[in-house]
């Protein structure tokens, strides 16, 4: 991922303007992404999360392109069954997408996303995380990190972070990757090369959320940015049975090089108050997953 | 034509095979395993060009066949009982959405405890979910109705999904002859699929977005609507069949001796032939009886119900189910339906039997028959609902 690319001008007609999202909000963002890849050749499977919001209430859309809303733990199950039906009628060069929140992936989704991977069907799973249920304000899902505040955690979250990307590796799917919101054309290549793989593949978006988060909605990049520079969100592919860490990443395996972790959590209200031996634990975590990430370099 | 030895299940696979389905989606459950095997080696062998989705569950099931028919292609599941509540979001959610499927009910009572023969709960409680219900009294006609569960659902009057209820074990495991037409009649009476639309990235479409209460109550109203014009529907397909196939069902009732009869017993499922075993003896013995056989619960056949038995001297709802602290669903459904016809209804009983799978037969049906008529002989009016009890009244 070390070259960067020009994204297309036409990733602005994707996500159109009147759209719902919150000031700040990282999907819209991220959508662009998609649709700079796909143009409208694309096929979105949209569970219950914020994203039913964000592109707008009928008869009107703010996405140029098919989205497909269903049930909540059924993103995955439904992607497999377009693509089993497109692949049967002979439609080939349309891109099925599942793009699923942290709640409707991690929790409720993840028997249906385990099916799917299992079976390798053939689909991009995105799961855009911004570590909570933010659409119905802002309660814990197992990918909320440890120490952040949220309605039915209002001491904090006493339990790490699900690391849902290890999880789809171990289910040996031919690609997994992360991606933030921060750097669109990482994400941009990552979706480019998981489109011309068959089978499952597995995406993770880290998407900071103004709201749910407590910072300035002016601030979403730049915090997304600082979960990357701290190690707090480590950029990275995994395919041919190893992970091959990304660009911005890279250098970050030197850990004098990571920015400290106070740097990232301070911008964030979620984190207010934590106290230093939850910031220790939050240290550690990233910590070790910077050492998982490591073994599997090799 | 031929003839076959088929079980229910294997009636049903044979019959989603002739359809030429593009993709099945299920997970196992008994006892509907056997149409799943049969269908995956059929798709293995080369006899069926199908995808088979093998999901992690049912509520998975439903939503990959969902996927694929929304995708275009024809697509079929099958479950039972606990599969079936498992799905139950996802029931839903299809016919809401208007896209045309079918998916088979091996009828299972649901637990606990534990118990995996047929009683008809777990298809009663589907009732309200908008899907054309139907309930076939042996294989021939599991089969029959299963070709025909998918004319209905892809009528363009219609787009709503098709559940075809069999009996467990009593069905599903038991070998009857089935004619079994040739393929090529099959594909031109079925012909190409049609459905309201399509998502395969040919057009930007969206679908089940946030929307209105006006918008939504809209789609609902409309969803009624195609209920209603699915009775006649329904009687279209079974009459083009009949021309066909040489097979007619008389539409959504099937009646057996009502032309002259006094009393009903009104049922669905496979023991209306143990019933009409029994009318058969009980018009020796000088009882005036026949069977009104219910084949679709919905859309209901209120009118086809209430020509049959509106001048009854007594009507006899035998169910294998109940709405608790309520009565049968049938019953009720009877009752009410009758309601937009007259505001007079015949003397009706509701008897309750069979509920987890006890087996109920033709001396149990006379026994049920005579003991309504000989009250109402003499006069006297029995209790309108109870329950026959196979273990406490033997």
């Amino acid at each position: 991922m070390s070259s960067t690319p020009t994204l297309p001008r036409d990733m602005r007609n994707t996500v159109l303007p009147g759209h719902a999202a919150c000031h700040g909000c990282p999907i819209p963002m991220g959508l662009k992404v998609v649709g700079a890849v796909f143009g409208d050749k694309v096929i979105l499977v949209v569970p219950a999360c914020c994203t039913s919001v964000v592109l707008g209430m009928h008869p009107g859309t703010a996405f140029n392109g098919s989205v497909i809303h269903v049930a909540f733990a059924s993103a995955a199950a439904v992607a497999s069954g377009i693509s089993a039906g497109l692949f049967k009628r002979g439609v080939r060069g349309v891109q099925v997408v599942a793009w699923a929140g942290d709640g409707g992936t991690a929790d409720i989704g993840m028997a249906s996303l385990s099916g799917a991977a299992e079976r390798n069907d053939d689909f991009i799973y995105v799961m855009y995380d911004n570590e909570a249920y933010m659409n119905t304000g802002i309660q814990r899902s197992s990918a909320t990190p440890a120490g952040a505040w949220t309605t039915t955690t209002p001491l904090g979250k006493k339990e790490s972070k699900k690391d849902v990307t290890k999880i789809l590796i171990a289910h040996g799917v031919p690609y997994v990757a992360t991606a933030s919101i921060a750097y669109p054309h990482d994400f941009y290549n990552k979706l480019k090369k998981a489109a011309g793989i068959r089978g499952f593949k597995f995406i993770y978006l880290h998407a900071p959320c103004p709201v749910g988060w407590r910072f300035d909605p002016s601030l979403t990049v730049k915090v997304a940015k600082l979960a990357v520079e701290t190690g707090m969100i480590i950029l990275y592919e995994y395919y041919d049975g190893k992970i091959h860490i990304s660009g911005p990443s890279r250098p970050l395996l030197d850990k004098s090089r990571r920015r400290p972790l106070i740097e990232y959590l301070k911008f964030q209200g979620r984190f207010h108050g934590i106290s230093e031996g939850e910031l220790r634990n939050l240290e550690s975590y990233v910590d070790s997953s910077w050492e998982w990430v490591k073994k599997f370099m090799q | 034509m031929v003839l076959k030895s088929l079980t229910g299940n294997y009636a049903v696979a044979l019959a989603v095979k002739m359809a030429r389905v593009d993709v099945v989606a299920a997970y196992p459950i008994t006892p509907q395993t056997t149409i799943v095997e049969k269908l995956a080696e059929y798709i293995d062998g080369g006899e069926l060009d199908a995808i088979m989705i093998r999901v992690e569950s049912e509520h998975s099931a439903l939503a990959a066949a969902y996927g694929s028919a929304l995708a275009g292609a024809r697509a079929f599941t099958a479950t039972s009982s606990h599969g079936l509540l498992y799905m139950y979001e996802w029931v839903n959610w299809v016919s809401r959405a208007r896209v045309p499927l079918v998916m088979a009910i091996v009828t299972r009572t649901i637990g606990p405890p534990w118990n995996i023969w047929t009683d008809h709960s777990d298809y009663y409680e589907q009732r309200d979910t908008g899907w054309i219900q139907g309930f076939a009294m042996d294989s021939q006609e599991v089969f029959d109705m299963t070709l025909q569960a998918f004319k209905i659902s892809e009528d363009p009057r219609v787009y709503l999904p098709v559940m075809i209820g069999l009996d467990a074990f009593i069905l599903s495991h038991t070998s009857m002859p089935v004619e079994v037409p040739e393929q090529e009649l099959v594909d031109e009476w079925l012909g190409a699929r049609t459905q309201g639309f399509i998502i395969d990235g040919s057009e930007a479409l969206i679908h089940g977005a946030l929307s209105s209460p006006e918008y939504t109550e809209e789609f609902i109203k409309d969803m009624g609507k195609a209920m209603e014009e699915a009775v006649e529907v329904i009687r279209e397909v079974d009459y083009s069949f009949g021309r066909t196939f040489g097979r007619s069902y008389g539409g959504l009732v099937e009646l057996y001796k009502c032309s002259d009869a006094k009393y009903h017993l009104v049922l669905m499922g496979a023991w209306a032939g143990d019933a009409m075993e029994a009318v058969d003896t009980l018009r020796e013995q000088g009882y005036s009886i026949g069977v009104v056989r219910v084949r679709y619960t919905r859309p209901f056949p209120g009118e086809e119900l209430y020509k049959a038995l509106s001048s009854s001297k007594g009507v006899i709802v035998v169910e294998r189910g109940v709405s608790f602290g309520s009565m049968g669903p049938m019953f009720l459904d009877i009752a009410g339906n009758m309601l937009k016809y007259s505001r007079k209804l015949p003397y009706m009983r509701n008897v309750i039997a069979g509920v987890g799978g006890v087996n109920v037969t033709y001396k149990d049906f006379e026994y049920i028959a005579k003991e309504t008529i000989d009250y109402i002989e003499s006069g006297e009016e029995p209790s309108v609902m109870t329950w026959y009890h196979a273990r406490r009244s033997k």
